[in-house]
């Protein structure tokens, strides 16, 4: 950002863009983070609508569905309760929204215990592997998509992305059966049921960690590799993409090393749209893990939702459905937030 | 990782696979699409508890053919009506009297039918072996198909739908419109897709009709975002503003001017949408809240294999082959359409 002392009158909307150079990045910050708040009402909403337009009511003893489980008469009374379906439908959408803001959702049916912490209990695991799982996957595809994009088209090219193509095709709970059958009963390297071992608890820290990881190895994989086959092709395309712009062209014409070039001016370029990309890869892989987590019994989000889902666990189900997209919401704005520190362009869109 | 979006990048794999044409790729994709399509069509002639033809006390009978036609809207009502006849079951394969004959289905066995031992290997009356039940294999696959081509198909062509008005009205009205139409696909994006599905499923319950609904009407985001941008970026062209000045009228120009543009780009998201329906039935089924357990779904069959991995393995062989080969299908035949439909992917040339 050069500020040139001509240009400090105040921005008006209908300015040339690149006049109010100074204020743009704060303006655009402000609308995007102003922006979320009608999102974040609507996902209330949504779910406030999913809950509320069920048949019947969601207090009503058996509401279809999954065999004849339905609702015991206490919980049906305390659904009534929390709910408070004998109010206006306006007072129950303003009384939903307090205790989504302030995170109450109630007691889960299953033990009793606060919902909220409930779900804390489960969010943890399933977010440090997700977002540590993402960062192996950026340490991995960097590298192999920059190899293939500056080798573009020979065999090594080829091969990277048939198997690309290959991997993303097969679906992670098919690669997690084979794994357990391969990796976890035939060579017993791994386990692959819960996150800890019985013994856990007799552990000093650091084999509770060794233990801890031991135990994420092959679920991590599972979230691992069709990200790594999602994302190599993406940043490849992308890389060979900004190879072609003229600024790659002018700067080894004005005789900067190969090297030079490509970490200083075509990297950047690259990983840039990387980052909109975690936009909707976070939602993603958070969606495919129920089936994962439920398929190692690892104690997640994912395994949550199903267990409240099978226990027909209302609080839990509508406090977990809120979060996750609460979380996707934050996500998507620290996304949108550091792409428009890095890129100029965006802010004047 | 289903329904990861496709809209703005997808496997972008320029010329270095050859997905042209003429290429082997592209040729095995839609000879195995069009046979994972017939299969699901006329699953009843190919594995059946009930024969083609037969001729039973003296008259003829159809039962598997009327089966076939039985799920066609208008056909279907008029079959079931008139009580298409059913084989006796008890004599059905052995005891036949010298008046009656009956001709099978190559695989002669219903995918829920429970008529061998379990777990039996592969051999010549079940050519994939039995489950653990004691049903057969391969016919459990050729009707799985059906449920995944259904689901497939249908919930892209309702997800096409809601995309298409969502994204229109979005971008052709522009301003307040835009507004709440763009914050609607937001809302719908910030749920994991199968986080939202799996709770709708808990209100709808079980069966094929509610998984076409609840994925059709999740999975229309990156349509809408696509057209929606087609739509703002066709309205300022100089053709739109040629037929406004010959006095059309807005839903015409919708139609008849921006709509036609947006349908090729909707094409290849839908083709790859269908592969992220194909895996979400799948994994909806593998958690036994999909389809419902009594009908043959490919993510049951992996569900059956997971439960007895440590004995019998060889069980998730099939389930496993088909979805692999369902998907892989989608994303070449979609890579395809779309390096074909993007004129700055056209062979050789490159526009800009």
């Amino acid at each position: 950002m050069t500020s040139c002392g001509l240009d400090c009158r105040t921005p008006t909307p209908h300015d040339n863009p690149l006049q109010h150079r100074q204020n743009g990045v704060w303006h655009y910050l402000l609308k995007r983070i102003l922006l979320t708040i009608p999102t974040f009402v609507g996902i209330v909403l949504l779910t406030f609508v999913v809950i509320h337009l069920a048949p019947g009511s969601p207090a009503t003893g058996t509401v279809g569905g999954f065999g004849e489980s339905g609702v015991s008469a206490a919980n049906h009374d305390r659904l009534r309760e929390h709910f408070e379906l004998d109010a206006p439908v306006t007072k129950r959408f303003g009384r939903w929204i307090m205790r989504v803001a302030c995170f109450d959702f109630g007691q889960s049916f299953a033990d009793g215990q606060p919902v909220s912490k409930r779900i804390i209990e489960r969010v943890y695991p399933t977010l440090i592997l997700t977002f540590s799982i993402i960062v192996i996957a950026l340490l991995i595809v960097i590298p192999v998509a920059a190899y293939a994009a500056l080798n573009a088209g020979g065999f090594v090219d080829k091969v990277i992305l048939g198997a690309c193509v290959g991997l993303y095709a097969i679906p992670p709970y098919v690669f997690g059966m084979l794994l357990i059958l391969v990796v976890g009963v035939a060579l017993d390297w791994f386990p692959f049921s819960g996150l800890t071992s019985e013994d856990h608890a007799q552990m000093n820290g650091w084999q509770r960690l060794v233990d801890l990881i031991n135990h994420s190895v092959l679920i991590g994989a599972c979230i691992l590799y069709p990200l790594v086959a999602y994302l190599v092709p993406f940043v490849r395309a992308t890389m060979l993409a900004v190879l072609k712009e003229d600024f790659v062209r002018a700067a080894f014409a004005r005789g900067l090393s190969r090297r030079r070039v490509i970490f200083r001016h075509v990297l950047p370029n690259t990983l840039r749209p990387l980052l909109t990309v975690m936009g909707l890869i976070v939602p993603a892989v958070l969606g495919g893990s129920v089936v994962l987590e439920v398929m190692f019994s690892w104690p997640g989000m994912g395994r949550l939702l199903y267990e409240s889902i099978l226990q027909r666990d209302y609080p839990v189900i509508m406090g977990m459905t809120v979060l996750s997209a609460v979380i996707v919401l934050g996500v998507t704005l620290i996304v949108d937030v550091l792409y428009a520190l890095a890129d100029p362009r965006v802010r004047y869109a | 990782m289903t329904a990861m979006n496709h809209s703005n990048s997808i496997l972008a794999f320029d010329r270095s696979l050859a997905i042209d044409e003429r290429s082997w790729l592209t040729r095995g994709a839609l000879v195995t699409a069009a046979l994972f399509v017939s299969v699901a069509l006329f699953a009843p002639l190919l594995a059946w508890h009930q024969p083609i033809v037969c001729k039973y006390q003296g008259t003829y009978h159809f039962p598997a053919v009327a089966d076939t036609f039985s799920r066609i809207p208008l056909v279907g009502g008029w079959i079931q009506k008139s009580k298409p006849f059913r084989f006796p079951s008890f004599d059905a394969r052995t005891a036949l009297d010298s008046d009656t004959f009956a001709l099978w289905p190559p695989i002669a066995y219903g995918p829920s039918e429970m008529i061998a031992g379990a777990n039996l290997p592969a051999s010549g009356a079940h050519m994939l072996g039995t489950d653990d039940r004691g049903r057969d294999v391969l016919a459990r696959l050729i009707h799985g198909t059906r449920v995944s081509v259904r689901v497939g198909v249908y919930s892209m062509l309702l997800a096409g739908l809601v995309g298409i008005i969502i994204g229109g009205a979005a971008g052709f009205y522009g301003g307040a419109v835009d507004w709440i139409c763009s914050r609607l696909i937001e809302i719908m994006m910030c749920f994991p897709a199968f986080f939202l599905i799996l709770v709708v499923m808990v209100w709808i319950g079980n069966g094929v009709t509610g998984v076409i609904l609840v994925i059709g009407l999740t999975q229309w985001t990156s349509i809408a975002r696509l057209v929606r941008a087609e739509f703002i970026s066709a309205r300022e062209l100089d053709y739109v503003d040629a037929a406004r000045s010959y006095g059309a009228t807005g839903s015409y120009i919708a139609i008849r001017h921006l709509l036609p543009g947006a349908l090729a780009p909707t094409l290849v998201v839908l083709t790859f949408g269908v592969a992220d329906a194909i895996l979400l039935e799948a994994g909806l089924s593998w958690l036994g809240l999909g389809v419902g357990s009594e009908m043959a779904t490919w993510g049951g069959m992996l569900r059956d294999a997971y439960d007895q991995i440590r004995t019998h393995p060889g069980l998730m062989v099939a389930p496993c082959v088909a979805i692999f080969l369902s998907v892989l299908c989608c994303h070449i035949m979609g890579e395809r359409l779309r390096r074909s439909l993007d004129p700055r992917n056209s062979y050789g040339r490159s526009v800009a």
